[in-house]
């Protein structure tokens, strides 16, 4: 550590103002203040300062999304292989597939970071590295890298940059990401060729359950499997134990809303609960618990839906955007045969009518204070 | 005649012809006639095709209403100009439909449409009643350059991201149903952006070009 202090400060002189390299001072700052707590101080205003700053935040989410990116390299390769496999084989085989990923995200987000960063002359924001996490988490292992590049630059330069960088996105920069790729090049997105790494090469065929579903197939996975995850899907999606120990984790420190959480479950149960009374055709009768196990509900509800910036601010917003997008996500699924998955354009549905929600919960807010005043004035 | 007389292509009038193209560009400044924008730019030819029409269309209409700009009442001035527009149009329409057949029958009801490109009317209402016809030409050709410039940048990107082809050439190699059979960038396992072919992304091309202008042109920006 001592090391890494006194290089960084060894450097330091050459980006101050003025000096030869002035211009890249918000790269050379990103870098020291991500190993180090930067170490200004308040200069007017509130002198209160938490510990937690948006780069602790975004560690925590980090940290949150491990055990079911761990979980997701394992089950890559347990998906190709099946069974009869040590635990090292497949966790290395599903490592070959997975972190070329992760690399690609990571190094084409955070090189167009530092890039903006240094052009408009602002810090960089520690903001892609959750984005740059979540991105491959989303995508099927069989989405050759540089679809997966191309989206990436997309999500970023106009899911982000355009709207003025980390904080300032309307949409939620993964799922933007996710949605390019699945208009863009539709073939690698969906289907059941591309859940399962080397699917063509290979011949295995998996599809996910609500494809199953979608193409009004028989289901051959148990309850327990969707739980523990041992099915085809985007890489992070599959596991909702993993999910709720992330969840557990970001609740704990308060870094996800719990009122967005259990209102996006209610509205999903609601949703669910209408088509299992109604019945009309086999995706209807589809057990409205199960819901809440298979495809990206769980995934997306736990660490996209709860995205502080791109969600309602009030409280209660929280709970009308929260169920909005567990009643349209199972909506979609059920209704629109070509979208076998709902929760994607759900939440960003929601992403871009949160400010709205807003804005008539506080215009009801002064209105009820405004007549609790009139009372107060003619008493 | 004590008033001078203006050379005919003097800095003003210069003015009249470039500013559209970017200072004051009817689509990424104005923002008008962008319906037509998202619908026709999917292929490059149509866009092209489209852009000389409206260049047509927006150039003698403003010199027919500028000749008339005397003599029309007031109050039924935005009848007249229909009337001289829809003439123009049809006129259009005709000609693609004996020339061109193909290409028409792609832009279909979008050749007819012109009739309600705001961009025509704007420029009758705005400039050809209150100047000289040889301004009004040149205010024309320009606004319907500066539209049929940014119809084809968009086109452009489109059909090439899109579906690989310019003009219906496929520069970028030829897509086969295996990898082997592809030639080009489709052996590498280049695919095409279904995205592009779809109007949001027109839309979006919109966005980027008014972000590439206003980052390079600092007068656009407001405070």
């Amino acid at each position: 550590m001592n090391f890494l202090r006194k290089t960084l400060d060894k450097y330091k002189p050459l980006f101050e103002k003025g000096a030869k390299y002035e211009k890249f001072a918000p790269a050379f700052n990103g870098i020291d203040t991500l190993m180090f707590v930067p170490n200004h101080t308040t200069h007017k205003g509130a002198h209160i300062r938490d510990a937690v700053d948006l780069k602790r935040i975004m560690i925590t989410v980090v940290l949150a999304l491990v055990p079911t990116m761990l979980f997701g390299v394992w089950n890559i390769g347990y998906q190709n292989m099946g069974e009869g496999h040590t635990f090292m084989e497949l966790f290395g085989y599903g490592a070959i597939r997975f972190f070329p990923m992760l690399a690609v995200s990571y190094g084409v987000g955070l090189g167009l970071e530092f890039l903006f960063a240094i052009l408009r002359g602002h810090e960089v924001n520690e903001g892609y590295l959750v984005t740059g996490m979540l991105i491959p988490l989303i995508m099927p292992i069989d989405l050759p890298l540089w679809m997966l590049a191309v989206a990436v630059v997309f999500a970023v330069v106009i899911g982000k940059e355009a709207f003025g960088g980390t904080g300032m996105n309307i949409l939620n920069p993964a799922l933007v990401a996710r949605a390019f790729a699945f208009f863009a090049y539709a073939p690698n997105m969906s289907g059941d060729k591309v859940w399962v790494a080397d699917s063509a090469i290979d011949g295995v065929s998996g599809e996910t359950v609500l494809g199953t579903l979608a193409a009004n197939n028989p289901i051959n996975s148990s309850v327990f499997d969707m739980f523990m995850g041992y099915i085809p899907g985007s890489v992070g999606e599959t596991s909702v134990l993993m999910i709720l120990i992330g969840l557990a984790l970001l609740l704990f420190t308060g870094v996800a809303n719990w009122r967005i959480v259990l209102s996006s479950v209610m509205g999903a149960a609601v949703m669910g609960l209408i088509f299992n009374a109604l019945a009309l055709n086999s995706l209807m009768t589809f057990p409205w618990w199960q819901h809440l196990l298979v495809g990206g509900f769980a995934f997306g509800m736990v660490f996209m839906a709860t995205d502080p910036v791109s969600a309602s601010q009030t409280n209660k917003g929280k709970w009308i955007y929260g169920f909005l997008i567990g009643f349209l996500a199972i909506m979609i699924r059920v209704f629109n045969g070509a979208y076998p998955e709902g929760v994607m354009m759900a939440i960003l549905l929601m992403n871009v009518f949160a400010p709205t929600i807003d804005h008539y919960v506080i215009a009801a807010n002064i209105k009820r204070r405004k007549k609790r005043l009139e009372k107060i004035k003619i008493a | 005649m004590a008033e001078e007389k203006e050379a005919l292509f003097s800095k003003q009038n210069r003015k009249l012809l470039s500013d559209p193209l970017n200072d004051n560009n009817p689509i990424s400044v104005q923002v008008l006639g962008i319906c037509s924008a998202l619908a026709i730019t999917v292929q490059l030819k149509p866009a092209i095709v489209m852009a000389i029409a409206v260049v047509f269309v927006t150039t003698f209409s403003n010199l027919i209403i500028s000749l008339l700009r005397n003599l029309i009442p007031g109050r039924i001035r935005i009848i007249v100009q229909l009337m001289v527009v829809a003439a123009l149009v049809i006129l259009v329409d005709q000609i693609l439909k004996a020339y061109a057949y193909d290409v028409s029958k792609e832009l279909s009801v979008f050749v007819g449409l012109i009739i309600t490109n705001c961009i025509i009317m704007g420029r009758l209402e705005a400039f050809a009643l209150a100047n000289k016809p040889w301004k009004s030409i040149l205010d024309g050709i320009g606004n319907g350059a500066g539209y049929g410039a940014i119809l084809i940048v968009i086109a452009f990107f489109r059909e090439l991201l899109g579906s690989g082809k310019l003009l219906g050439f496929e520069v970028l190699g030829h897509k086969a149903k295996t990898l082997a059979e592809s030639t080009g960038l489709y052996a590498m396992g280049y695919e095409n952006n279904g995205f592009m072919l779809l109007s949001p992304m027109a839309l979006i091309t919109v966005g980027i070009i008014i972000w590439v202008q206003r980052s390079r042109n600092r007068k656009l920006i407001e405070a």
